[in-house]
């Protein structure tokens, strides 16, 4: 790998930059690796990078069916915060927070973390009460969240309209100020680069057709569409798709995967400060560093693989965002997609091991998975480099859904789900 | 938008009169304290959530309001059959699309 430097810029400009490397050269897989990874997205590649500079093991593979970073790695709307309400999840999305700090720097890489802001809003008295009490728990955890007045809101957002005629008057806002955006691709980009600069070898467009198991039931390694490829430890971060992933190694799992819609507008000049998110309305709203007006709200209402959705569904997002910012009626969108997020019963992740040894797993994030890619990229590497999870992710079994001990955001309501 | 036929009203009529209800054909237990935890855990959250073809509950809440079962491609999202509640899931329904 050839650092990014002034010096090494200037260099390359005399030379006409031909002296750049490939980030991650074409690579035909090798007969057997350590640990395999299927899933090419963020957290994949960082579970690999992080394996590899962080614990020591570096005869690793990452699998994608795609290209890296054709999933929803390239399908979110980049929103970055932590400020959940229980001491589990306040834990877990902090990790990843704290880890957005100085990833551009440890990964060579430009990844734009932008601690512009996350404000939630308030427009009745249940989302006053709901949030200060998300407030306070989030404090008591270290996460730093804090209560703004109407006015407030309006001189850290100024387009926000909070006169008392609003159609949603602004009664107060959630606002956690290490809360932002990065941008998508280039996490993909820094972590697959700095994983093949420690010997990762990334193998793109074959899809894992089957998981191998021995007669002890350990796995043996995966069959793909380049053949079979062997490793002692399995992991699995294949979001939307993996239900169809653990079905092969014989495995059923409490998820459901459903399309996720965002979409984007016409380029502007800046216009908007910050990430706003309202719950009550349902959507939520930032502007790219390109001048994009980013806009996404809930996920589609069934099952699907299709990577896009329903018209009528971002009709609704649009008309939640005109009712809050009257000033962007009249934005022309420019694109719209569809991710498929995989959703748990109570909408918290599932990372840690598995029922077949040396088969581990990171999926359940639903519709914010973007936020954690760091934190969850190195809890599934330690959790496969010590074959068990950290403090950290040790509550994010798969056997709460037995045990009946949730972490159930999904009640806790001051999450745009 | 997709269409939907519902088997009541014999009417293919716009997705968003209709609410989805989930995977079909997932019996309530009988005896649900004679069950293992191991088991409530799998009527309660274990989903197939296939890619492919996959049988589900579709409800026509701003018409009939009856519950109704389908089965729907999830890669294309294609309605294959839907059909009255308590019936069989339809067997010739193949993996090529469409009935045999």
């Amino acid at each position: 790998m050839k650092r990014f430097s002034g010096l090494n810029l200037i260099a390359e400009a005399m030379n006409g930059h031909k002296g750049w490397p490939e980030h991650w050269p074409e690579k035909a897989p090798k007969p057997a690796y350590d640990v395999i990874i299927i899933g090419g997205g963020g957290h994949g590649l960082g579970a690999a990078y992080y394996l590899a500079a962080k614990y020591g093991i570096t005869n690793v593979a990452v699998i994608e069916k795609g290209w890296i970073g054709g999933g929803n790695g390239g399908r979110n709307t980049t929103i970055i915060r932590s400020n959940y309400l229980y001491d589990e999840s306040a834990h877990l999305y902090d990790h990843a927070v704290k880890m957005w700090d100085g990833l551009s720097q440890e990964l060579n890489y430009n990844v734009m973390y932008s601690k512009r802001g996350v404000l939630m809003l308030a427009h009745n008295i249940h989302d006053i009460q709901s949030f200060k009490r998300h407030i306070h728990a989030n404090r008591l955890n270290g996460v730093d969240n804090e209560w703004l007045t109407p006015e407030e809101c309006k001189a850290y957002c100024p387009p926000l309209d909070i006169s008392p005629n609003a159609r949603h008057p602004v009664l107060g806002g959630a606002l956690q100020r290490r809360g932002g955006t990065a941008r998508h691709d280039t996490v993909i980009w820094g972590y697959a680069r700095g994983a093949v600069a420690r010997g990762v070898d990334i193998i793109q467009n074959c899809a894992v057709t089957g998981i191998r198991r021995g007669p002890d039931g350990a796995v043996l390694g995966v069959d793909t569409e380049k053949g079979f490829i062997g490793a002692k430890k399995i992991g699995v971060s294949a979001a939307g798709n993996t239900s169809v992933v653990m079905d092969m190694a014989g495995l059923r799992f409490p998820l459901e995967s459903y399309p996720l819609q965002a979409l984007v507008s016409e380029p502007v000049k800046p216009i908007f400060p910050c990430v706003v998110m309202s719950n009550t309305v349902h959507a939520y709203i930032s502007q790219s560093d390109k001048g994009e007006l980013v806009i996404g709200a809930g996920t589609d209402q069934y099952v699907s693989y299709s990577q896009r959705g329903a018209l009528h569904i971002i009709e609704h997002t649009l008309a939640a965002i005109c009712e809050i910012f009257p000033i962007f009626t009249r934005m022309r969108m420019l694109r719209s997609w569809g991710g498929i997020v995989d959703v748990t019963p109570d909408r918290s992740p599932i990372l840690g091991k598995t029922p077949v040894a040396g088969l581990y797993v990171n999926c359940g994030w639903g519709t914010g998975g973007f936020k954690a890619t760091p934190g969850a990229a190195d809890l599934l590497a330690y959790t496969i480099a010590h074959d068990a999870p950290n403090a950290i992710n040790a509550a994010f079994n798969l056997d709460r859904f037995r045990t009946g001990r949730f972490i159930d955001e999904a009640a806790a309501a001051a999450v745009a789900h | 938008m997709i269409l939907i036929h519902c088997p009541y009203c014999e009417e293919d009529r716009p997705e968003v009169e209709f609410t989805y209800g989930g995977e079909a054909h997932i019996a309530r237990p009988l005896d649900p304290s004679a069950l293992t935890d191991s088991e409530w855990e799998g009527y309660l959250y274990i989903r197939s959530n296939t890619r492919g073809l996959h049988a589900e509950r579709w409800r026509h809440a701003h018409g009939c309001a009856r519950f109704f079962n389908a089965v729907r491609d999830t890669v294309s999202d294609r309605f294959e059959v839907t059909y009255k509640t308590g019936e069989a899931r339809p067997a010739k329904i193949t993996q090529t699309g469409g009935a045999a």
